[in-house]
């Protein structure tokens, strides 16, 4: 039964970690970089909560959206559009510029204290249970996962059966020829920005279910295992998001389950990813891709 | 009269300090077929990626129907009736014959002509419709080619700009592919051709322009060029 709680936690958790790593896959699939400061979207989602939590928290929730997409919109006009056809490098720096700017401004703003954002309580389920059998899950934690399940669902159709969707599929294979077709990459770079800033803000709400604190630097580590993952799936690969994203959630709640590995934890699942590098270099669903000389 | 639908003056591209064009004119007309011919880095693909606007030149104008493409961004140019079909394909391989088909229509707003032109496409290219359904990656080099040139149709074009579409084929498609070129001036398109198969693209065009390192050095009717004996010599292989 223990085994079962455990499965289910994980599932949840990897939800949220495959949210995260659809914005990091989809963004390296269609502009080619990495976008660190991915993760800090995250933790923006969680003041902006904050902030209209008082109103009301399904109002916050939105608002916390809306405010990530502008936010990330934003980012890529400002930082990440003039540098397009610069040496990756100088992206990256950049991106990790925009990291630390994104969390200095947050302790500017909110101090460096953790804050505690009570999402939960006030959506009523804080420590609300289910118990189907001798199962017990909490509400926050079937509410994760059935709406990270939806959202994967929905974007895979969006990808599949959208024109913008097949669309953003043409530019991350080809952006001359997707040009060639009338596809405006600038665009559909954007609404990739955009997407991915609302999963960011989404995934936010759920972390904030699952524990309702939040400081500047609360989006590093979910960040970084989210990119994990997305690299475990093969980056640029949309269902390989999904894989990595719930593996590494599954793993991330069976090591903590485990006394004698649980300090581990963190150590088990980068090495996940070490080991899978060495093995599949392209990741799980990664696709080994040939570059024109 | 015939009217002048495409005008190249002057056309300079450079890739850092190599000037990979040194100032080319040319001009096609409505319903010709017009070759450009030459060596491997002579500048034809340049030259055609800088017409839809995918290079950017450094002096030099490429006038299409009264406008200046080098002031137009490549995603707008298509919707203007110009299409490029590239070389190498670069068809989408993730995604399926159909809708790579549909990306072709991606700024075609009238459904109707979608669906007219992709009834076209699947009159010229029958395999396409039976493989329709298929992931593109999976097509042979030939059908990929069919699926390229197919695509372009879709976007409605007036004209079709044609890189290399016998490369890394079978003789027997390579021969296949020129008749299609041939059934696009039928359904009234005008066609710019580049091709390393100079005797096969002489053979179906009305004019040809000689390209070598960057520089136009020869230019006139297909029929004439072909008995050239300096043209025979260097690009015909006699």
């Amino acid at each position: 039964m223990e085994f079962l709680t455990t499965l289910v936690n994980g599932l949840s958790l990897g939800g949220i970690y495959a949210m995260i790593a659809l914005g990091y896959t989809m963004v390296y699939g269609i502009a080619k970089m990495l976008n660190f400061a991915h993760g800090d979207i995250i933790m923006v989602g969680g003041y902006m909560i904050l902030l209209f939590l008082p109103i009301n928290p399904i109002v916050a929730i939105i608002a916390a959206m809306i405010f990530c997409m502008i936010l990330g919109i934003v980012v890529e006009k400002l930082a990440y559009k003039p540098l397009r056809g610069a040496s990756p490098l100088a992206v990256l720096i950049t991106a990790i510029g925009v990291s630390y700017l994104l969390q200095s401004i947050a302790q500017m703003a909110f101090g460096s204290a953790p804050k505690f954002i009570t999402v939960a309580a006030k959506l009523g389920i804080d420590g609300k249970m289910l118990h189907i059998g001798g199962l017990s899950i909490g509400y926050s934690t079937i509410i994760t996962l059935v709406c990270s399940i939806v959202v994967m669902i929905a974007l895979s159709l969006f990808v599949k059966y959208t024109k913008t969707g097949r669309a953003m599929v043409a530019v991350s294979e080809d952006k001359g020829a997707a040009q060639l077709m009338g596809i405006n990459v600038n665009s559909i770079i954007m609404i990739t920005f955009a997407i991915g800033s609302v999963l960011a803000a989404l995934a936010s709400v759920f972390f904030l279910l699952k524990a309702p604190t939040m400081n500047p630097t609360f989006g590093s580590l979910p960040g970084i295992k989210a990119f994990t993952a997305a690299v475990i799936g093969g980056i640029g690969s949309i269902p390989g998001a999904m894989l990595g994203g719930i593996l590494l959630g599954i793993v991330e709640c069976f090591a903590q389950a485990v006394p004698a590995i649980s300090p581990y934890t963190d150590a088990i699942e980068f090495s996940i990813l070490i080991i899978l590098l060495l093995v599949k270099p392209a990741g799980l669903l990664g696709k080994k891709r040939r570059e024109k000389v | 009269m015939s009217e002048t639908l495409l005008e190249v003056k002057d056309l300079e591209v450079s890739y850092g300090v190599i000037r990979a064009l040194k100032g080319i004119s040319f001009k096609v007309e409505r319903g010709e077929i017009v070759s450009l011919i030459g060596a491997n880095g002579a500048g034809k693909t340049t030259t055609l990626h800088t017409v839809t606007g995918l290079l950017h030149p450094s002096a030099g104008s490429v006038m299409y129907k009264g406008k200046d493409l080098t002031k137009v961004p490549a995603h707008k140019i298509v919707s203007m009736g110009l299409v490029h079909v590239p070389e190498g394909r670069r068809i989408f391989q993730g995604l399926s014959v159909y809708e790579n088909l549909l990306m072709g229509a991606y700024s075609q707003k009238d459904k109707a002509l979608v669906a007219e032109n992709m009834k076209l496409v699947f009159s010229l290219f029958p395999r396409l419709e039976e493989r329709k359904k298929q992931m593109a990656g999976t097509l042979s080099g030939g059908e990929q080619q069919m699926l390229a040139m197919g695509r372009a149709l879709l976007s409605n074009p007036e004209m079709v700009v044609l890189d290399e579409p016998s490369m890394g084929l079978s003789p027997l498609l390579v021969s296949e592919v020129f008749e299609i070129v041939k059934t696009f001036r039928e359904n009234g398109k005008t066609v710019l051709l580049v091709e390393q198969n100079a005797k096969k693209a002489m053979s179906i065009s009305d004019r040809v322009y000689v390209l070598e390192t960057g520089s136009i050095i020869t230019e006139g009717r297909a029929s004439e060029l072909i008995n050239d004996e300096s043209i025979k010599k260097a690009y015909l292989g006699e």
